[in-house]
C-alpha cells in the first residue's frame, strides 16, 4: 500500500478501473475521512445515516468510475456524489416543517474547509513516513507526547522538535506547491 | 498562506471513518464479484434460483458474505 498511498487520484483510478483491488482500497482510504466529514460536519447527519450515505457513497463511486469524463476530477466528483446523497438523506427523513436547505446554511463554508483539510491530508501523504507518521499520531490520532515517543522509541523532550520540524516541512510542501496539491506521478 | 497553528488545524479537521466501515467499502469489489457469481448461477440453475431466493442471507452467507441489509436488497434485485 505504500506504494500506492503515492499515486495520483487519476492513477489510481485508472488502476481501479482496471480491477486493481489494493488500488481500490487505498481510493476508499484516501477519501474515506473526507466523505464521513461532509455527512457529518457539513449536513449533520446521525451516524447511522452518516454510514448509509458512506457506504452508498462508495458503491456507487466503484460502479461509476467508468462514467468519469476525467479521472483527475474524481475528488469533487465524489465531493458532489456526498453532497447529493446526503441531501436526499435528509429530504427522506425530513418533517414537513423542515427545510433541508435552510437547515443546513452555512454548508459550502464547511465544504471549502473541508476540501482544504484534504489537500492538507495530501500533502501530509507525500512526506517521507517519519514526518507523516509522527504528524499523523500527534495532530490525527491526538497521541501524547509520552505516548509518541514511546511508540517510536524517542525521548518525549525531542518529539516537540520533531513535529515542529515536520510541520516546516509541510508548510513548505503547501506554499510550493501551492495546495490543491498534486501528487507526484507513479 | 499557511501557518503552523492552520495546518495542525486543517489535520485534525476529519476524523478517521470506523475501520469497519472502511472494511466494507474496500472489500466492494470482492463482494460485487461474489454477487456475480450467484447471479450467474441462478441464471443457469433454476433450482439453486428459488433456493437463494428463498434464503437470500444464507446464500450470502454460503459465498462468504455479511448479509447486510443493503447486500440482501442487492442480490434479491440481481436475481
Amino acid at each position: 500500500m505504500a506504494a500506492l498511498s503515492s499515486i495520483t487520484d487519476a492513477g489510481l483510478v485508472a488502476r481501479c478501473r482496471s480491477g486493481d483491488d489494493d488500488a481500490w482500497e487505498e481510493l476508499v482510504r484516501r477519501f474515506s475521512r473526507y466523505v464521513l466529514a461532509i455527512a457529518q460536519q457539513a449536513y449533520r447527519l446521525s451516524p447511522a445515516d452518516a454510514e448509509d450515505v458512506f457506504q452508498d457513497v462508495f458503491a456507487k463511486t466503484y460502479e461509476r468510475l467508468g462514467d468519469l469524463r476525467s479521472d483527475d476530477a474524481v475528488r469533487p466528483w465524489i465531493a458532489q456524489l456526498t453532497r447529493r446523497l446526503c441531501i436526499d438523506r435528509i429530504r427522506a427523513g425530513a418533517r414537513e416543517t423542515v427545510d433541508p436547505d435552510a437547515a443546513h446554511a452555512g454548508v459550502d463554508d464547511t465544504l471549502d474547509e473541508l476540501d482544504e483539510a484534504l489537500s492538507v491530508q495530501e500533502a501530509l501523504e507525500s512526506m517521507s513516513e517519519p514526518c507523516r507518521d509522527i504528524l499523523d499520531r500527534f495532530f490525527r490520532r491526538d497521541e501524547s507526547y509520552a505516548a509518541i515517543g514511546a511508540a517510536l522509541g524517542l525521548p518525549s523532550g525531542t518529539i516537540a522538535s520533531r513535529i515542529s520540524r515536520c510541520l516546516g516541512k509541510l508548510r513548505d510542501l503547501l506554499m510550493e506547491e501551492n495546495a490543491p496539491l498534486t501528487r507526484h506521478e507513479e | 498562506m499557511y501557518d503552523e497553528e492552520r495546518i495542525g488545524e486543517l489535520l485534525r479537521a476529519m476524523a478517521p471513518a470506523p475501520e469497519a466501515w472502511v472494511q466494507t467499502a474496500a472489500r466492494l469489489p470482492a463482494t460485487r464479484r461474489a454477487i456475480d457469481q450467484i447471479a450467474a448461477l441462478a441464471e443457469v440453475d433454476a433450482g439453486f434460483r428459488d433456493d437463494a431466493l428463498r434464503d437470500i442471507e444464507g446464500a450470502l452467507e454460503r459465498a462468504g458474505l455479511e448479509p447486510s441489509p443493503a447486500l440482501v436488497e442487492h442480490l434479491r434485485d440481481r436475481l
